[in-house]
């Protein structure tokens, strides 16, 4: 943007997220080594940041927009369920199982949108509601389809090639998905004049319906994001692992929320931006993996995680009250 | 005379069985400062969101330019240029100026699915209209809102209504939080805004302030007009008497005269 001061970079959202990842690199490198920032450990922490990162950019965009979806801890096994059910079980041809798989996402998307539009009820509760629902609908119908929890699935080439391969041995390929889909969100948050309607709803939702924003169509967008991202997500887990499970996903909820938060996004909406929920998510998943590169016992990661998303929260306070108070000296 | 842009006649509006105005008549004319007194719950707000397009009245008419409308919802009254500016300003702390003042009509350059969002065309937009208001001390539309003070908030809202076209500028209790320059600046923007030919309905509790701007008065007392009079035709006395209900008031005051008797001369303690 305009001049690129240390001062400037601080009043901007993502600032909380380029400290805590400077502060966890230099504390994974100062008790650990740098071995994790190479090929093998850098995969580590990519395809976690990968696999989560596509999930925390709508839910972000989500609690930018005042609201929660936490229903994509029940989206992501539904997403390879189906596509593993007809794809796998059925034997019907992989393009069918990935369509099947983002159009579950789509309804239940729809489903949580309309939902929260039409009545009063808090995203948060109806988003619960829904990921039991999608949760119970899957294991029973699961079990009653197939007779097991776990399905199978082979998958045609083309389609490993696309959402399950690995690149250089060890990447996966969902990794060039997160970062293409980050950037087309940059371009539609940032720059493209829609992201300004998303800020305004989440800053105060009836001015912004008064403005003339289209807010119950673009909830209902969002909502649909969040549910088929995590479905795409479940989807090309099932692909590279030739396999899907009923349970999993729940991690997803929490994770994506600490990753939305330690970007800078505010929980209560109206703040945030797309840069800090990707570095956001990159640092919960250094702290996720970097744990394995050091003498550390691996249960010691959840307390530098609780610790840091303090520690993120508390800083994004100070850095949005420095901006709020900002006021330019004259210049020129 | 000229026909008033915006009119009500003998409007009510009830909430179910609330009934909260009672046969309203009340007009406002373009270059015309209306202020609405009354006390709290007296429906004052109520009756601005009738000529707003929130409420549609239960019985009675409205008529913008002499025409009857019926306004379904604010964005039908917004499109005839009916701007209401809500306390605080009803803007977005945490946006910048530039970006609140085009919400929903963002400027963009470049063409087909490639429109970006013309930040610089935004803020020098927005600071020129603040400015012209006369509100200097806004020169960086990249400032967040949150950082404005209260009378600079109203001020840009006011500016923002005024810029997309606003004929009628609807305010309800702009002054009520603010200070004294504030209210100052507040009150300077709502002549501005006359100045430009445009009504102005003015809600306040503050009668220094209607006074010092208004030109026609009307007192709200329980849902009904208890008075309608134009400038000059009150003195502040009787319509600080006329807000509070005229016998309230005496009686508040017999009560701290005789209070006052009582505990030589000292006033009571609140
Ligand atoms: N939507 C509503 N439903 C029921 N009663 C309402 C509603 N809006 C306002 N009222 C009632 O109408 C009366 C007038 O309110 P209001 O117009 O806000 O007064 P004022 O702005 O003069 O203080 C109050 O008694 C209030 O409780
Ligand atoms: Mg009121």
């Amino acid at each position: 943007m305009n001049n690129l001061s240390f001062g400037n970079l601080l009043r901007r959202p993502e600032a909380g997220a380029f400290l805590g990842l400077a502060g966890v690199l230099v504390f994974f490198v100062a008790f650990g080594s740098t071995k994790f920032l190479e090929t093998a450990g850098a995969a580590s922490w990519l395809n976690v940041a990968a696999n989560l990162g596509i999930v925390a950019l709508p839910i972000g965009l989500l609690m930018i927009a005042g609201e929660l979806d936490i229903s994509i801890g029940a989206m992501i096994p539904a997403g390879s369920m189906t596509v593993a059910v007809l794809s796998g079980h059925y034997d019907l041809p992989i393009w069918i199982g990935i369509l099947g798989a983002l159009s579950v996402g789509l309804c239940i998307g729809l489903i949580n949108g309309i939902l929260v539009v039409r009545t009063a009820v808090p995203s948060l509760i109806v988003t619960l509601g829904t990921l039991f629902a999608v949760q119970g609908l899957m294991l029973g119908a699961s079990v009653l389809v197939t007779g097991t929890t776990s399905v199978a699935l082979t998958a045609a080439p083309w389609a490993k090639f696309f959402f399950g391969q690995f690149l250089g041995g060890s990447f996966q390929v969902i990794i060039l998905w997160w970062i293409a889909i980050t950037a087309l969100f940059i371009f539609f948050i940032h720059y493209s004049p829609y992201g300004n309607w998303i800020f305004a709803m989440g800053g105060d939702k009836v001015s912004a319906r008064n403005a003339g924003i289209p807010t119950n169509r673009l909830t209902i967008i969002l909502f649909v994001l969040s549910a088929t991202s995590a479905s795409f997500v479940g989807m090309c887990q099932a692909i590279l692992f030739n396999s899907a499970q009923v349970s999993g996903g729940m991690t997803f909820i929490f994770n994506s929320i600490i990753s939305v938060v330690v970007g800078g996004v505010l929980l209560t909406g109206g703040f945030g931006s797309i840069i800090g929920i990707f570095f956001g998510t990159i640092t919960f998943a250094v702290v996720n993996q970097g744990i394995y590169f050091t003498t550390f016992d691996r249960n010691w990661s959840s307390l530098i995680i609780g610790v840091m998303l303090l520690l993120a929260v508390l800083m994004n306070n100070t850095f949005r009250q420095m901006a709020l108070s900002y006021a330019p000296k004259k210049k020129k | 005379m000229a026909t008033p842009i915006l009119e009500l006649e003998n409007v009510n509006k009830s909430f179910g069985p609330i009934d909260v105005l009672h046969d309203i008549t009340l007009n406002v004319h373009p270059g015309e400062v209306l202020c609405l007194l009354g006390d709290n719950g007296a429906g004052k707000s109520t009756l601005i969101k009738v000529f707003a397009g929130v409420h549609k009245p239960t019985s009675g008419t409205v008529r913008f330019e002499g025409e009857p409308v019926v306004f379904n919802n604010p964005r039908e009254a917004a499109d005839l240029g009916i701007a209401t500016v809500h306390q605080f300003g009803g803007t977005f702390p945490l946006m910048s100026i530039g970006r609140s003042f085009f919400v929903g009509r963002e400027p963009t350059k470049g063409f087909g699915p490639f429109k970006i969002y013309d930040r610089k065309t935004a803020n020098s937009i927005a600071v020129k209209a603040v400015r012209e208001f006369g509100i200097t001390r806004i020169d960086d539309g990249d400032r967040l809102i949150g950082g404005l003070s209260g009378g600079e908030r109203q001020s840009l809202a006011i500016a923002r209504a005024v810029h997309f076209g606003a004929r009628v500028l609807i305010l309800d209790e702009p002054t009520a939080a603010l200070g004294v320059k504030e209210a100052a600046h507040v009150l300077r923007i709502v002549l501005e805004a006359r100045r430009r030919g445009l009504a102005v309905i003015f809600i306040t509790h503050n009668v220094i302030h209607a006074m010092t701007v208004g030109d026609h008065f009307a007192v709200l007392i329980k849902g009904a007009k208890a008075a309608d009079f134009r400038k000059g035709e009150k003195s502040r006395e009787e319509i600080t008497d006329l807000m509070a209900g005229g016998e309230a008031m005496a009686e508040l005051e017999a009560e701290i005269e005789s209070y006052s008797t009582a505990h030589s001369g000292h006033p009571p303690q609140v």
